[in-house]
Formats: C-alpha cells, sequence, structure tokens
C-alpha cells in the first residue's frame, strides 16, 4: 500500500544540488533592518525640526521607491522595490539635507541617487557608489546655498557647527543630544548610536569600519585642526557616515582587512578635508573617494586560505 | 569525569541540527528486502568486476564483486539467495539477488584472530577483503586509506565522531550503544598505519556519546575524546584536524602530510567486525528521517531499496519535495526511490516544501559577505562566483578556489539566494580545465 504511494511520489520529487536547506536571511530583512535601524535618527530629526523634517523624509522616501520601480519598468527588468533597498537610500537622503531644503530639491536629489547612484550601474548590488552620497554630491554642486544654510534649534539661520569660526563654544552634551543646527540625521550622535549598535548586534555591519573611521578622526583630529577629537566625531555628519554610509554592504570591501583600510581611509580623507581643504564637512567625499578604492582594496586583502602554508612547513 | 576544553575551527555556520529526530532512538535493524540490487561501484575508485552470473546461488558475505585496480573495492552479497541479473542500474553494474531468507553464511566467514596477534599487514588485508569504505559517506576505500606511502609517517589517527551535518545520528548512536567496537576499531587503525596516538573528536550535542567513549577509554593511555563545538562543517577532515591538532593540512595536502590519518566512526566498527567475525561489508547503519511517520536509526541490509527503509520508518507525512541521500548541507537528492541504499547511504531524508523552504528567486550579490565569513576555507566565496561568471579561469587559482570543501555553507548563508557553491564548482572545473591545457 504505502509501497505504491511511495510510487507514486516518485516523479514529484525535486532533485537539484545542494545545501537543500538555506538561512532565513534575506536582502529584503536586511534593508528593512536598516530602515529599522534608522528610526531613533528619524524621529529626532522630527522631534527637532517638525514638520520640514517630515515632509523632506516622506519626500526623499517616496521619490526613491518611485525611480526605482519606473527605471526597473524601462530596463525591462522585474520590479524589486519590496526589498527596502530604495526606501534605505531615500531615508538616508533625506537624513544628510538641511531641514530648509525645498521639497522639489530634496525630490531631484532623491531621483538623481537612485537614477544616477544606482541604476545605471544594474541596481542593487553593481553600484560603485554610495546612492545617497551621490543625491547628496549631487544636490551639493547644483545647489550650493540652499544645501549649507542651517536653521539652529529654536534660533534663526546660521552656520553648522563645522562653519564656525570658534567650535569651543559648543557644548559637547548638545552636540550628543542633537541640539544643534545641521542636517536632519546628523545632529543626534546619540540617536545614530543606537541605531547603530542595533546593526551590530544584528550583524548586519562590521565593527571595524565605524572604528577605523573614528578611530582615525579621533586620533588625528588630537594632533592637527581646531576643536579637538571629541567635537570632530559629534559634529557635522560623521557618526551617521560611519554608521550608515561607510558601512553599506553593497559600497565597501568584503574583507575583514578591507573593511579596516576602507574605514581608516575614509577617516584620513576626512581630516584632510575638513582641516585643510575648502568645505567645512568631508564625510561625503571621504566615503565616496574609498569607494572607488574597494575592488582593489578587496583584491589586495584576501585573507589567508586555509592550509596557506609552506609544505612540510 | 575530566573537564575537557572544547575545540573547533574558525568561522564556519550554525544551522538547525534537527536531531533531537532519532538521537534517542537505539537501532533497530531494517527487515530483509525480497531483492536486494548491490552495485559494483559503490565506492570511490574503479568498480569491481562481478564475480556471480545469473542464476547462481549465493552465499550471505560471498564475494560477488573483485576490486579492479588499488583503489577499488570488493563487494559482497548482502543477503543469501539466487542471482537474478547482473545489470546497469543507475549507470553503473549492479548484481540483484533474490533473497531465500535463509541467511546462509559463507564459508569464507570466521572469526581472524585478535589484534595483538595480527601483524599491520594482516590487518589490512582483513580490511581489504571486507571491502570496507569511508562510511560517513565518501566511500573511499579504507585499505588505500591506511596504505601510507613510504617517507610518510603517521603519529596519530582520528576518528571522527562529529556527525556535524544536520538530522543525521548514527555516528552518534553507534558511540552510544557500540563504544568498545568503536574503540577496537581504532586500536586496529592505529595498529595499521602505526601511529601512537588515537583521537575521538566529538560534538558537544552528543553528551551521552562522549561519556560512553570515555567509559571505553578508560584503560587506555594513549586514547582521548576531545570535544568539539556544534558547528559545521566541524566533521570535515580538514577542520576536525585544525580543531583537534590545531595544525593546518597544507593546501592541496592530505592528512598525511601532517602525519594525520582520519577515519569515521562507522568505518572504525566495520573494521571491528571483519577481525573479529569475518564479517564484511553486507549491512550499514542509516537515519531515516525528517517528514517521515517513525524517524529512526536503522541498521540495514546493503542494497535494500530507498523505498523500503522510508516505507520501514512509517512512510511520508505530509507531500514529500526532496528525499536527499546523506544529511541536508552535502546529501544527493535523489529522485528514483527503487534505486537501493549502499555502503554510502548515511541518510535518507525526506524534506517537503515547508522545509526546503519556497525556493525563492535569486537575487543580486549585496555583497553582506555572510559567505565570506563563514567559508571554513577562509575563501572570498563571492568573489569566486563573479571570477567563475566572467570567465576568468586562471585568476580562480589566485582565489584558491581549489581549497573549497564544497560544504555549502556560502549558499545556506547568502541572502539573496545565490548558488554559490554551483558556480564555484564549475569555477573549479573550468580552472583545471584551462591548467591541463595548459600542460
Amino acid at each position: 500500500m504505502i509501497g505504491g504511494l511511495v510510487m507514486s511520489n516518485r516523479r514529484r520529487l525535486t532533485v537539484s544540488s545542494g545545501p537543500h536547506v538555506r538561512s532565513k536571511e534575506s536582502t529584503s530583512n536586511i534593508m528593512f533592518n536598516v530602515v529599522v535601524a534608522l528610526l531613533p535618527t528619524t524621529l529626532t530629526a522630527i522631534y527637532y525640526f517638525g514638520i520640514s523634517a517630515l515632509m523632506l523624509i516622506i519626500a526623499c522616501s517616496i521619490t526613491a521607491v518611485i525611480t526605482e520601480a519606473l527605471f526597473q519598468k524601462l530596463r525591462g527588468v522585474s520590479v524589486t522595490i519590496s526589498d527596502f533597498s530604495a526606501l534605505v537610500t531615500g531615508l538616508l537622503l533625506a537624513l544628510t539635507l538641511p531641514p530648509e531644503l525645498p521639497i522639489w530639491m530634496a525630490m531631484v536629489g532623491s531621483i538623481i541617487a537612485i537614477a544616477l547612484g544606482k541604476q545605471v550601474f544594474g541596481g542593487l548590488g553593481y553600484n560603485f557608489f554610495n546612492p545617497a552620497l551621490v543625491g547628496r554630491a549631487f544636490l551639493l554642486a547644483s545647489f550650493p546655498v540652499a544645501m549649507t544654510t542651517w536653521k539652529l534649534i529654536d534660533v534663526t539661520s546660521s552656520a553648522t557647527p563645522l562653519g564656525t569660526e570658534n567650535p569651543a563654544n559648543i557644548a559637547f552634551r548638545d552636540l550628543f543630544l542633537g541640539r544643534v543646527g545641521g542636517s536632519l540625521g546628523e545632529t543626534s550622535a546619540a540617536a545614530i548610536i543606537l541605531g547603530g549598535l542595533y546593526l551590530l548586534y544584528k550583524g548586519y555591519i562590521d565593527w571595524r569600519v565605524p572604528a577605523g573611521y573614528l578611530g582615525t578622526v579621533a586620533l588625528l583630529t588630537t594632533f592637527v585642526g581646531k576643536g579637538g577629537p571629541v567635537f570632530h566625531i559629534l559634529a557635522g555628519g560623521l557618526m551617521l557616515g560611519a554608521f550608515f554610509m561607510a558601512t553599506d554592504m553593497v559600497t565597501t570591501p568584503v574583507t575583514k582587512k578591507g573593511r579596516w583600510i576602507f574605514g581608516i581611509g575614509c577617516g584620513v580623507l576626512l581630516v584632510i578635508i575638513r582641516v585643510y581643504g575648502g568645505l567645512p564637512e568631508g564625510v561625503l567625499y571621504s566615503i565616496l573617494l574609498m569607494n572607488m578604492f574597494v575592488p582593489i582594496i578587496d583584491k589586495y586583502t584576501l585573507p589567508r586560505a586555509f592550509g596557506e602554508v609552506k609544505i612540510n612547513g | 569525569m575530566k573537564r575537557l576544553k572544547v575545540r573547533t575551527f574558525e568561522q564556519g555556520i550554525h544551522p538547525k541540527y534537527n536531531k533531537e529526530l532519532t538521537a534517542g532512538k537505539a537501532f533497530k535493524f531494517a527487515s530483509q528486502p525480497e531483492q536486494v540490487i548491490i552495485p559494483l561501484q559503490q565506492h570511490i575508485g574503479a568498480p569491481a568486476k562481478p564475480l556471480v552470473k545469473k542464476g547462481d546461488i549465493v552465499n550471505l558475505g560471498q564475494k560477488i564483486g573483485q576490486a579492479t585496480g588499488f583503489v577499488s573495492a570488493d563487494i559482497h552479497a548482502s543477503v543469501s539467495g539466487e542471482v537474478l541479473a547482473v545489470k546497469q542500474v543507475n549507470g553503473s553494474l549492479a548484481v540483484q539477488i533474490k533473497n531465500d531468507f535463509e541467511d546462509r553464511k559463507d564459508e569464507s566467514i570466521k572469526a581472524r584472530g585478535d589484534l595483538i596477534d595480527l601483524s599491520a599487514e594482516e590487518l589490512k588485508e582483513i580490511v581489504k577483503e571486507a571491502g570496507i569504505v569511508g562510511l560517513g559517506g565518501a566511500t573511499f576505500p579504507t585499505h588505500v586509506k591506511v596504505s601510507i606511502p613510504a617517507g610518510k609517517k603517521v603519529a596519530k589517527v582520528i576518528l571522527n565522531g562529529a556527525e556535524c551535518e544536520p538530522y543525521l545520528t548514527v555516528d552518534h548512536r553507534t558511540m552510544v550503544e557500540q563504544a568498545d567496537k568503536v574503540i577496537y576499531g581504532l586500536k586496529a587503525l592505529m595498529k595499521m598505519v602505526n601511529a601512537k596516538d588515537g583521537y575521538i573528536g566529538i560534538e558537544v550535542n552528543k553528551p551521552d556519546a562522549i561519556e560512553s567513549i570515555q567509559q571505553a577509554i578508560k584503560a587506555e593511555d594513549n586514547i582521548s575524546v576531545v570535544p568539539l563545538e556544534v558547528k559545521y562543517p566541524q566533521g570535515g577532515e580538514k577542520q576536525l584536524i585544525k580543531a583537534i591538532l590545531d595544525q593546518e593540512v597544507p593546501s592541496g595536502g592530505l592528512p598525511l602530510d601532517v602525519g594525520v590519518v582520519v577515519n569515521n566512526i562507522g568505518t572504525a566498527v566495520a573494521i571491528t567486525d571483519a577481525i573479529k567475525a569475518g564479517m564484511p561489508l553486507i549491512e550499514r547503519t542509516v537515519t531515516v528521517t525528517g517528514a517521515v511517520k517513525n524517524p529512526q536509526n536503522l541498521i540495514f541490509r546493503i542494497g535494500t531499496p530507498l523505498s523500503q527503509l522510508i516505507e520501514e520508518s512509517g512512510g511520508f507525512v505530509g507531500i514529500p519535495d526532496k528525499v536527499i541521500l546523506g544529511g541536508p548541507m552535502m546529501g544527493q537528492a535523489q529522485s528514483d526511490l527503487e534505486l537501493p541504499a549502499t555502503k554510502g547511504t548515511s541518510g535518507v531524508l525526506v524534506l517537503n516544501k515547508e522545509e526546503v523552504g519556497t525556493y525563492p528567486k535569486t537575487g543580486p550579490c549585496i555583497r553582506c559577505a555572510r559567505c565570506v565569513d563563514s567559508c571554513p576555507a577562509k575563501l572570498v566565496p563571492t568573489a569566486l562566483v563573479n571570477l567563475t561568471k566572467a570567465e576568468m579561469n586562471l585568476e580562480l587559482q589566485d582565489y584558491h578556489v581549489l581549497d573549497c570543501i564544497e560544504c555549502g555553507s556560502c549558499t545556506y548563508v547568502c541572502p539573496a539566494n545565490i548558488e554559490i557553491l554551483q558556480w564555484i564548482k564549475l569555477g573549479k572545473e573550468n580552472l583545471k580545465a584551462e591548467l591541463r591545457k595548459s600542460e
């Protein structure tokens, strides 16, 4: 009887190569968790900057997702907006924008981020540069004034702390909690660290990158520049960059040694730009420049393969 | 009980083990089939050549296939009865025998004496005559493994009791139920290769096996149990040596290069049976598990149809999607259940669609590096995939593609469901072809 059952099931058996079981992890789950990790920062931004922040966040996110879908339709490939990666890009971009930026500019930035930062390379996984930073770089080049006008909390417009001539006047506690001027997500180090710790706990980012990046900045600014290491780490977009952008899986090395090099390289470039360059902020270009080195870093930092020893050694 | 340090190798993965289905179940003898189909190639190496023809009456344990060449293994009748045919089955010549259920033992089956009296050469001959192969699934002829080339010295024999494949529990049960036979077989192996020390590596999720083996080695000074971390692929030969001895087998080399021979738990028991009872390898242990009504550990006659082992375990529960010979990581999916279970069949695992997953579409690599972080060979699997796709075959060598042990950890962890291991296997073949061309 059962033999008959076995026989009748015979044709339905799948034959494929192993492993026959897979982990439950998925790309969309990883991306969704990045969004979750960005929630504290997002909520802090809305708390401090109110409706204008909320509008920017919504506009960037929706524009990014729509651009991704349209672009994929045009390319004739399947639409994958449900993997949350476009949402991550839109949200991250919004968090790098000044709260007073006109909505339409933000939307243009979001379109550029997805179209030029990601889709022209072939979509998720194939882009060299962090898409959100490509969007921000475009906006900074196109609308330099709007992109560098900051509203200080409860006060009128002023420069970002990094633009000030006298960093000593800014309390570290305010920098930490976010009661300073700046872009949406750049203000509260505490909220970013909270999200960063979540990603570290989930294993979605490697501690070597933020450690290398922040460590290098701290070390170098002990000796050069104004304000000292604590100021430089807490001010501007460094925390957001170190935990959420320099750790972007697609555009950073896959080897452990490579991640150290990437983080340290970002740190060195950032200090050069901040201290010796004409720009007040260096996070954007430090990461974009290091993105370009990723293939070569990966190539020259292969881990020692198991058994890669001298025969008879 | 002495407290021992838990040892392991670097990286690897933690799949769901699912061993509780059968870990507590003692071995039962599977009922004998009406007919057995015994392939003449159940091992790595040259197929055996048939010694019987249609119409012959054979005895239990009678040699029916003669090894051809050194890397080959003898084949024996697992039942007594009449040879119905010598025919091609699934690409290999096989002997089909109608069981007369008399279990009429062949006259060649007799005790071979005691370990103390037998020389290393005599022991190797016994192993060869018994057709013993590696029972962990690789089925490499054991007499070849214990023939140490001139110039090499073996100091240590390791028995692999890690059993890191999910679901499988045959080595576990063997260590619990037959510890004395395991140790006897280990001592025979040590004598064959003239090794001073013996080790048995066991993952710590088998405390009863560790306890049982420790009892059995009380009087042995040079044999020790090494508890291992529960991690896949802890039972990989090179990973096991790294964990137990903290030595790395050189790239492209064999355990022999570090003076070690590794054998499976079941193989040790088969050796004991061959010495003490003169019984060749005519039956083996198997875990029949997964989506069957009564998952269990069985001892079956070589050549029993897979369908019978499944029926014996209560039949399918739900609609089976895959039947896997071996474990879910490195086992092979099989579609024809009338094929026989053989010397290499350590598991018959039935997976339903829900367990296999819904076969999600492969997405693009997001360079998450989970494959890099899990690879026990410390390779960069994602780079190997890209180089294979780009047909940059010689570059694959710089990335040590041939050091891949094909454990499948990379594919297991990939969030984009990329068939990483399949690409790497293709890359290996392409590289080998390229190297042959340039010779």
